[in-house]
């Protein structure tokens, strides 16, 4: 060990922390998934002449692309783009923020109800009162809110009520976000002039997406994502239990009210610009707590990151598989999603009751 | 000065009174072991104590009631280990004993250098600098106790209250932890309010035994005021003997009629 000049030798044992490396590479990770993926589309404009484009754009040169070619990357890929990042950051942060509140592996924006209950709200919205549902502070994202609040207060309620189990707050999640969609359907059945409206997103597709649904989101997830990432630290605290939170001086029920908002304003955000897209919650944050530790001061900041990669690429199969037909994005994120979801059911077996 | 007073102390869970009445002083530097069958409030009156549970009556920390005192003050003061403590399966055992500075941060702060340090001389202390990578599910059964036992002294309280901290290990591991405890407390001065099962154990490790039957306090005193064998078999309703061994050490042994 080379010999320092200064006595200041730094303690041998050391916390999990976000490294500075692993957040560096997790950053240019992403700046490459956005990249390649604006680069590629279902409009083959050759990934050469995009660059050229965006060179142009930068240096106010002359574009080998037209009007039309130059619209589709700024206009459509690239707001499309960001966005599936936003949701995707917003869905896995959610997921590991209320598997952290309840203590619960398997919970997952989706999974408890939260994300039906945004839905059924957006929809009963977007039904009553179409002309306002642009506004980024109005009606919907408020209703969305509300709704996601509702849907995991519901299954929290009615699971504690049979016994708090594991197991059986996820079985209430299933009927609690069944009811809620099934509420949210017959709404759209009675109103079939906006049912195209509605359906369009919940599919959970992106196919719509502009610079406004891109506003609409932004402000909610990165607040919510500044007050979990701040929250990390206490998230650990939680998961020894409530009497021992307590003995060391936080309050636990203080802490998961806080936790629960932000992951609701996370989940309703997502939820009302793309729908119902499940399993990002759960794949996330256990794929980050496999490769680089399960404090949440690591799970939460690099689930953010690592979602918004996630269903970027998840988007980018969506729309170019069957270009020019799209596979709704929900289906590529239960193909890799429910798989998983098995293998950290296998993973925490008799932990789970 | 008393380290802990209890006055007139009555844990309730809402309005179910678990432990009643109880009056105890607890010396500086000294060990105080609750006994009692089960079911009888000893850990009820462990958290009331700590101030997860709620209770009438006066909780004195060195004269001072801890009713004045904020959660994280009071965190400073006393640390806690329950009975069955949850161990997150993935954490390492470095991020769990550091668990314990939480009272010593601000609440949205991170750990400073100085909080590494205390965790680093507390895993060393136990023997645990090891395992400090390790996740605590690959732990053995008396190094996860040594690990919640490493959490509570990293809080650097002057009051360590453990409830049943022999829980699942065997006569040796269990041995070894109390001998560590002892030693805390005669080196550093902590004072130690335990709950613990074995009664021979309590009579070895405790200067005080408090004995509680259906959350009334029943006997309180020296080991050898209170192991009488009338007292034993009346509370538990167990047939015991009380022996003493040639080094002094109180023994309570179970004993069984011959079959006929």
């Amino acid at each position: 060990m080379p010999a320092t000049s200064h006595g200041t030798a730094k303690p041998a044992v050391a916390p999990t922390r976000l490294r500075p490396a692993v957040l560096v590479v997790a950053v240019l990770g992403l700046v490459a998934v956005v990249s390649v993926s604006t680069l590629l589309g279902a409009a083959n404009l050759g990934w050469t002449r995009v660059v050229a484009e965006v060179w142009a754009q930068i240096t106010g040169g002359r574009s080998p692309l037209s009007a039309t070619e130059a619209a589709i990357v700024w206009e459509i890929r690239l707001p499309r783009v960001i966005l599936a990042g936003l949701v995707g950051a917003a869905l896995a942060m959610a997921g590991a923020a209320f598997q952290g509140v309840f203590r619960n592996p398997l919970a997952d924006p989706f999974l408890l109800g939260a994300a039906a209950g945004a839905g059924m709200a957006a929809t009963i919205v977007v039904v009553a009162a179409p002309s306002v549902t642009g506004w980024i502070i109005g009606p919907l994202p408020l209703a969305a809110f509300a709704g996601a609040i509702g849907g995991v207060t519901l299954t929290w309620l009615l699971g504690r009520s049979a016994g708090g189990g594991t197991a059986v707050l996820l079985l209430a999640g299933v009927a609690v976000a069944s009811f809620l969609t099934a509420i949210q359907t017959f709404v759209q059945q009675l109103n079939t002039d906006t049912i195209k409206q509605v359906y369009s997103w919940m599919l959970g597709g992106l196919n719509t997406t502009g610079w406004r649904e891109v506003l609409v989101t932004l402000p909610y997830i990165t607040l919510a994502g500044a007050v979990l990432c701040l929250c990390a630290r206490l998230l650990d605290v939680l998961a020894v239990g409530d009497d021992e939170a307590a003995s060391l001086g936080i309050n636990p029920g203080r802490v998961r009210i806080v936790v629960l908002l932000a992951a609701s304003l996370a989940t309703a955000a997502a939820v009302a610009v793309s729908g119902l897209i499940g399993f990002v919650g759960i794949v996330v944050p256990h794929a980050v707590r496999l490769l680089a530790g399960a404090s949440y001061r690591v799970v939460v900041p690099l689930s953010l990151l690592g979602g918004a990669m996630f269903l970027i690429v998840a988007d980018h199969i969506a729309r170019t598989a069957f270009a020019p037909a799209e596979v709704p994005i929900g289906v590529i994120t239960a193909f890799t999603g429910a798989p998983f979801f098995l293998l950290v059911m296998r993973m925490n077996r008799g932990q789970i009751r | 000065m008393s380290a802990l007073t209890l006055r007139g102390v009555t844990a309730r869970y809402g309005s179910r009174a678990v432990a009643r009445d109880v009056d105890v002083e607890v010396p500086a530097g000294s060990w105080l072991a609750i006994i009692g069958p089960n079911g009888a409030g000893k850990s009820t009156l462990l958290k009331a104590i700590v101030g997860v549970v709620d209770h009438d009556g006066e909780v004195l920390l060195s004269g001072r009631p801890t009713a004045a005192l904020g959660a994280r003050e009071r965190a400073r003061a006393i640390a806690y280990s329950p009975q069955t403590p949850q161990l997150p399966d993935r954490l390492t055992v470095t991020d769990y004993v550091l668990l314990g500075r939480t009272p010593h941060l601000a609440p949205l702060a991170r750990e400073r250098r100085s909080d590494m340090e205390i965790v680093e001389q507390v895993l060393g202390r136990l023997d645990l600098s090891s395992l400090a990578g390790r996740t605590l599910h690959t732990l053995s059964g008396g190094e996860r106790q040594r690990t919640v036992l490493a959490r509570v002294l990293a809080q650097q309280a002057g009051l360590l209250l453990l409830d049943e901290p022999t829980t699942g290990l065997d006569i040796g591991h269990a041995q070894a932890l109390l001998e560590l405890v002892d030693r805390l407390r005669t080196e550093e001065g902590a004072t130690v309010v335990s709950t613990l099962h074995d009664l021979t154990l309590s009579a070895q490790y405790a200067d005080h035994l408090l004995l509680l039957d259906d959350g009334e306090v029943v006997a309180s005193g020296t080991p050898e005021q209170v192991l009488t064998r009338p007292v034993i078999e009346r509370h538990y309703a167990a047939a015991v003997e009380v022996l003493t061994t040639d080094n002094g050490n109180l023994v309570v042994t179970p004993t069984r009629k011959p079959r006929p």
